[in-house]
């Protein structure tokens, strides 16, 4: 087991945004988690992230380790467990290279660095073409691919993606989930939170259904396509 | 001509201290988003800091401990200084402003202008309410250029004020801790998905203003040897002035806005009384602003989606 969430709770200004959510992941996996806006599933990604204090009681372990004792920071350098923020929030007035070399800002394996950074050109050519260009000029699309490639650089051990087919035409879509793909196959864990369900369900082995800050259902991706309340409530019918 | 070459080479130097006291104003707002009301007192803590450092440096080598030429003695001062006070930038981050990360920004206002009171109630404390005056380094050497009058010292002032800046634009530009410093200017909730500590950065950025603070008070206590522990209340809200005139966040703009309102005062000083300088300099500057509110080099702001 690679990620166990226990019990998480959350709240903004004595709301709760989540009551209690507990889920598991494997090493190698893809799981997806799945939800209506406002259902808490970027909360749960910046609390793994540590961006967002939890309640007592949240119990977090990533490869035995407790991630509560890690500071946002030192989740990302120390784990490698990175994230990709919903609404990508690239530095716009930095270029493709500098947003990708900032992530890696803790490290210090300078020689896998370097490869790296090849690798990711190697997924994403666009990038590559448009290294020295600021971020804020590219299309959608490229912007997408700088924030996995970012994440990527920034650590490896598992990728929290937000929304990754957020505001992309459904070609570009794909072909970042099949460069996704190509990530997980080479030993990178994936949690994908979505509210394209069916793009998710169709990408992830295992799903997870959170409503209203609670994890309601649980399964392999094949038998959630095929659940009724699912179809119903997630994928128009 | 000869007279407006004269008040050319005045004002360089006075928008010298200016310049350099805004680079720090500038940096802290543009990377932290608040503004360090205390920063014109870290200008006056510096220039004390320089005094000390400098009458021990000058006991040491008069002594024949450990002899040393006076520029020598003057070079050490500014770096050995700049060094010190970097420290008081990152005790006046740690404990005053640190804690008010979260808080509204009124909060951390108010903090700056007491952290301000303390540290000048705190000098007088130490040294007694009296000036005290800062060692003579260097002897003045005067050069006639066809009727203009420069001297090494105004000279070496300008130097060493646009040396600071290019260094700090250059360690912004090139380095990686100058890469994170941007990326917090443009966004700094995500930058920890970096791998970014913020409390490192947050720490360097102060020290970083503080230090250059300090050469600045050294250098105007070249200038103007005379200290008191209120020297840095004025001087502080006019880099203020130059910081927000040059731009958030811009390193080129807070230098050029630094040396503009030193143009501005002496030009205005030259035409009117003086009685009447900081006023109608001051209009002056107010009316760019009306033109140009994002300053010269500064982008509006846009509101961005914050966690």
């Amino acid at each position: 087991m690679l990620l166990s969430v226990d019990n998480l709770q959350v709240s903004y200004d004595r709301i709760k945004a989540l009551h209690g959510l507990s889920f598991r992941i494997d090493e190698g996996e893809i799981v997806c988690i799945i939800g209506a806006n406002g259902a808490g599933k970027s909360t749960t990604l910046r609390a793994i992230s540590r961006l967002v204090p939890v309640e007592a009681g949240t119990k977090m372990t990533f490869m035995g380790r407790d991630l509560l004792k890690y500071p946002a920071d030192k989740v990302v350098s120390e784990l490698g467990i990175s994230h990709v923020p919903e609404g990508r929030r690239l530095f716009d007035n930095l270029t493709v290279q500098e947003n990708l070399m900032l992530a890696t800002f803790a490290r210090k394996d300078g020689k896998a660095i370097g490869k790296d950074l090849e690798r990711v050109f190697s997924i994403f050519p666009r990038l590559s073409e448009r290294q020295h260009q600021k971020a804020g000029t590219m299309s959608g699309g490229e912007q997408q691919m700088l924030a996995v490639g970012r994440a990527f650089m920034s650590g490896r051990k598992i990728m929290l993606l937000d929304e990754p087919s957020m505001g992309l035409a459904p070609l570009l879509m794909k072909s970042v989930f099949d460069s996704l793909k190509e990530i997980n196959r080479e030993g990178t864990t994936i949690l994908v939170v979505e509210q394209n369900a069916r793009m998710a369900l169709q990408f992830a082995g295992r799903g997870y259904v959170l409503e209203n800050g609670r994890l309601v259902l649980e399964g392999a991706s094949e038998r959630l396509l095929g659940d009724p309340q699912v179809k119903k409530a997630y994928l128009g019918g | 001509m000869v007279i407006f070459l004269q008040n050319l080479v005045n004002a360089l130097q006075w928008g010298s201290f200016y310049a350099l006291i805004a680079l720090g104003y500038s940096m802290v707002y543009s990377i932290l988003m608040l503004f360090n009301f205390a920063h014109g007192d870290i200008f006056m803590v510096g220039a004390y800091i320089g005094f000390g450092v400098s009458v021990g440096l000058i006991g040491l080598a008069h002594s024949g401990l450990l002899p040393m030429p006076h520029w020598l003695i003057l070079v050490l001062t500014i770096l050995v200084s700049m060094f010190l006070t970097s420290f008081v930038g990152m005790i006046v981050e740690r404990v005053g402003y640190r804690p008010l990360r979260n808080a509204p920004r009124a909060s951390a206002a108010i903090t700056g202008l007491m952290i301000g009171i303390i540290l000048e109630t705190g000098n007088l404390i130490l040294l007694g309410a009296r000036r005290v005056s800062f060692p003579s380094l260097i002897e003045t050497a005067t050069y006639d250029v066809g009727g203009v009058i420069l001297t090494n010292k105004k000279i070496m002032i300008v130097g060493v004020s646009l040396l600071l800046s290019l260094a700090l634009h250059q360690f912004v530009r090139r380095t990686k801790w100058g890469m994170a410093m941007r990326a917090m200017a443009f966004d700094s909730v995500v930058v920890p998905l970096m791998g970014v500590p913020l409390n490192t950065m947050a720490a360097l950025t102060f020290a970083i203003g503080s230090a250059l603070a300090a050469a600045a008070g050294i250098l105007f206590g070249v200038a103007y040897p005379v200290l008191d522990p209120y020297m840095g209340i004025v001087f502080g809200w006019k880099a203020f002035v130059a910081a927000i005139l040059g731009g958030r966040g811009s390193i080129l703009g807070a230098t050029l806005a630094g040396f503009l309102l030193g143009f501005t005062e002496i030009f205005v000083a030259m035409v009117f009384p003086s009685t009447l300088r900081d006023l109608i300099a001051y209009s002056i500057i107010l009316l760019i602003l009306t033109f140009r509110p994002h300053g010269f080099f500064g982008e509006p702001y846009s509101a961005r989606l914050r966690l």
